[in-house]
């Protein structure tokens, strides 16, 4: 078990004023917790990335420099110069493009979790989102724009939570393990991907001769309106204000509603949930279900912000689902902490890809697998908590054990 | 609901019908396929129907397994009709010949299997390795690199299986010490091996690729017979790599099963408390199981760079070890389960290769390559008789 139920025995007060109540202490130090092993873990990852960086003969410093010029990150400075402003706002236009979906999927991930399930199928619920987006976007001529974005968004994400709650319901039903159900979903999602929109697939467009293994373009009155930058260049969208509604969504259905409060309560002991009368099984289908929603909406997003169609080579290299886990991880499947990590791994993706790395400094092509690295020391690290929760017991009985000297000295 | 469910013995005559209803879309096959290939859908569909009611009155008689078994037999006769036809005689001769189609369902069924025989030994122990993708993308890279740096195969093998039983062992520290949860670690190997293969793989190759190997770098076929039919054509020019997974499969039966080691395995992954209680190291049982099933993983990523494709490159394995994960649940975590699940989707693979070459087919081959999963995910869904895992399987132990 962990080190929370180490409670200090009984002592008298020591003669100052603060004696914090157990309840106090632990809510102390889950905070502490909450965002120092975070962040001790992403330092750990970086640092191991910078060595590897190291053995392979470049600078690490002046690596993870490049990178960050590259995420536009640098946009917040004050000082930085106005050419250097506007370079900078293209590349954070494109971080915060790659932050969108990943906050969505994060929080699929992120709201399984909080019901106790791990949903490694946020990928195959996002292409099932993205091919069930293309279709609808790019069917329905003549429909009234806002209107037709809508259903895309509505279909895409309805899709999704269905993909997503076969395995909700299979661990409901017969107790299926989450895990093995999502992990075949994605795959079969993968394939029936690579199979509409190949070569005579069902969902090909044939306005190239049919020779190109993509779909139809989707209508050009369902892109969404881009805020910042230029549409031509693939500026901000619009779907980046629906990832933050996202959250807050989020936020607000697990911490102030009953719903919420269900899943919590099975992801934290489903026995007491059953004994409280709540339906197990019915939480784990909506939990579940919810989740792909997340996915699939995010699907949605990116083929209505910015893909507009899709082509075999999409559904196959796309990682988004995936790095969601380690966004969900990293977060601690908190919104505010969804954001965050999403924001971090948007902008190394962005950072270390072809367009926005400078190859002088450190070849993009090794970068793009640093990222791998970087993400799955992440979640190797975040998954040992045990690791840093175990230094930061280790550091409080040493002061336990200070103040106790400092007593024995004093009486 | 139960109540109202009358709890009776099925009678004799079920057994009877659902064995018949089996057997008759077993007949359906054969005459739907080559050589007999009866190109009418009447016979077909016939007989798929008379197996589905067959099927249906076994289920409803109670003998759940039996009946679903035969109506999703009888299903898979009117769909295998139904494609035979659509493919015509022509086609279907020149892609279904038994002997080339069974070598190659070896051929992609090995690197399953020795994965799937890792797998299960870290399960057994109580580890769950969704990590086997990473081991066997890292066999994959450190066979193909250690054969072209020494030059011989058998030295490349050793060091992919050293490289694969590092990366497990690695995990293991994190599952077995750490306590970290199982998947997430399993998930952070496979990011690792991804992004380490990857690296190494640009770092060490670039954009040229892995160069031409050598003969004696590339693990060598058995070669027996070059004649013509069924036997030979299937067994004759096998690799080497192929006939060890056959023995590794016999010995794995024999070490689980049947020794005390395997005892031992087995007692820990389903009750650790009671298996530290008599003296058996709970952590070194897992420790050992987890580093051979990387070690094994290895092996067959080195199978698949070094004896089959001959060369590497980014994510080669491509989803195999999530298939290897899969077979090893379809099996139920049993060593003859487990292979006979991979020879079903090393078969999937070769007929959906071999189908590509019939004209307009080549879409279709495609959806056949999510066959495995379906049928997983089927298996875990209980319709054909439940999976169950070790009871300890995912569970960090703490000593006390």
């Amino acid at each position: 078990m962990s080190e929370q139920q180490f409670e200090e025995p009984p002592r008298a007060p020591t003669g100052g004023d603060y004696a914090p109540s157990v309840a106090e202490r632990l809510a102390l130090y889950q905070r502490a917790g909450g965002f120092v092993t975070p962040l001790v873990t992403a330092i750990i990852a970086f640092f191991i990335g910078g060595l590897v960086v190291l053995a392979s003969g470049s600078n690490p410093l002046s690596t993870y420099r490049a990178i960050f010029n590259g995420t536009g990150l640098n946009w917040f400075f004050p000082w930085i110069s106005s050419a250097d402003r506007t370079l900078a706002a293209l590349n954070l236009q494109q971080t915060l493009l790659l932050t969108t979906p990943l906050i969505l999927c994060g929080l699929a991930v992120a709201f399984a979790f909080r019901c106790g399930m791990f949903n490694i199928g946020g990928q195959g619920q996002y292409a099932v989102g993205s091919i069930m987006a293309v279709w609808v976007a790019s069917a329905f001529v003549g429909m009234n724009g806002p209107l037709h974005i809508v259903l895309t968004i509505v279909v895409a994400s309805v899709c999704g939570a269905l993909w997503a709650g076969i395995a909700g319901l299979l661990k409901a039903t017969v107790g299926a393990h989450e895990v093995i159900s999502t992990i075949m979903l994605n795959w079969i999602a993968y394939w029936i991907g690579s199979w509409v929109f190949a070569l005579g697939g069902p969902l090909q467009s044939h306005a190239n001769g049919g020779s190109v293994p993509v779909s139809h373009d989707i209508q050009p009155n369902t892109h969404l309106h881009v805020f910042w930058g230029n549409p031509v260049l693939q500026g901000l969208h619009i779907g980046f204000f629906v990832a933050i509604a996202a959250l807050v969504v989020y936020w607000i259905t697990l911490n102030r509603t009953t719903l919420g409060y269900q899943v919590r309560a099975v992801g934290f002991n489903p026995e007491a949930a059953r004994y409280g009368g709540m339906s197990v099984a019915r939480n784990y289908v909506v939990a579940m279900a919810i989740a792909g929603g997340f996915a699939g909406l995010a699907g949605a997003i990116d083929v209505l912000g910015w893909e507009f169609r899709l082509n075999v080579n999409d559904i196959q290299v796309s990682q988004i689902g995936f790095i969601a886990i380690a966004v969900a991880l990293l977060g601690r499947n908190t919104a505010v902490g969804v954001f965050f990590s999403a924001l971090l791994f948007g902008a190394l993706l962005n950072g270390t890809s072809t367009r926005h790395l400078d190859p002088s400094v450190f070849r993009p092509d090794l970068a793009g697998n640093l990222t791998l690295i970087i993400q799955g020391l992440v979640v190797l690290f975040v998954g040992a908590d045990v690791l840093v929760l175990w230094l930061w017991s280790q550091r409080r009985k040493l002061r336990l054990a200070r103040a106790d000297a400092n007593t024995a000295v004093t009486s | 609901m139960a109540a109202a469910r009358v709890v009776r013995e099925p009678s004799p005559a079920s057994r009877i019908t659902g064995v018949a209803g089996i057997v008759l879309a077993l007949l359906a096959y054969w005459l739907t396929l080559p050589p007999v290939a009866a190109t009418s859908l009447v016979l077909p569909i016939v007989l798929g129907a008379v197996s589905i009611g067959l099927g249906a009155y076994t289920a409803v008689d109670g003998r759940r397994r039996l009946g679903w078994g035969a109506i999703s037999a009888g299903g898979l006769a009117i769909l295998l009709g139904a494609l035979a036809v659509h493919a015509g005689r022509g086609n279907l001769d020149s892609a279904v010949v038994w002997g080339p189609l069974f070598a190659s369902m070896f051929v992609y069924a090995t690197p399953l299997t020795y994965a799937a025989l890792g797998g299960l030994f870290s399960e057994r122990s109580g580890v769950v390795n969704i990590g086997l993708e990473g081991m066997m993308l890292t066999g994959c890279f450190f066979g193909i690199w250690g054969a072209e740096q020494t030059g011989h195969w058998y030295l490349g093998m050793l060091i992919a299986m050293g490289a694969g039983g590092l990366l497990a062992l690695i995990y293991g520290f994190f599952a077995i010490h750490l306590r970290a949860d199982q998947i997430v670690g399993g998930t952070a190997i496979n990011f690792l091996a991804l992004g380490i293969t990857g690296y190494l793989f640009i770092d060490i190759y670039g954009s040229t690729g892995t160069p031409d190997m050598s003969n004696a770098e590339s693990v060598p076929n058995i070669s027996i017979s070059n004649a013509n039919g069924f036997f030979p054509q299937a067994f004759g020019d096998l690799n080497l790599l192929v006939w060890i997974s056959f023995a590794l499969l016999i010995l794995t039966y024999l070490f689980v099963f049947r020794t005390p080691w395997g005892l031992r395995l087995r007692a820990v992954g389903e009750h650790p408390r009671a298996a530290d209680t008599v003296g058996i190291s709970v952590f070194g049982v897992r420790y050992a199981a987890v580093t051979f099933s990387g070690m094994l993983s290895a092996m067959g990523g080195a199978f698949l760079s070094i004896g089959f494709v001959h060369s590497f490159n980014q994510n080669m394995t491509e989803g195999r070890g999530f298939i290897a994960l899969a077979a090893l649940i379809f099996g139920k975590w049993r060593p003859g389960g487990a292979f006979a699940a991979a020879l079903l989707f090393g078969f999937s693979s070769a007929l959906a290769q071999r189908l590509g070459s019939i004209p307009n087919w080549a879409t279709y081959a495609v959806l056949f390559q999510a066959l495995p999963y379906v049928l997983t995910l089927v298996a875990v869904a209980g319709v054909i008789g439940r999976s169950i895992p070790p009871a300890a399987d995912g569970e960090p132990y703490q000593k006390q």
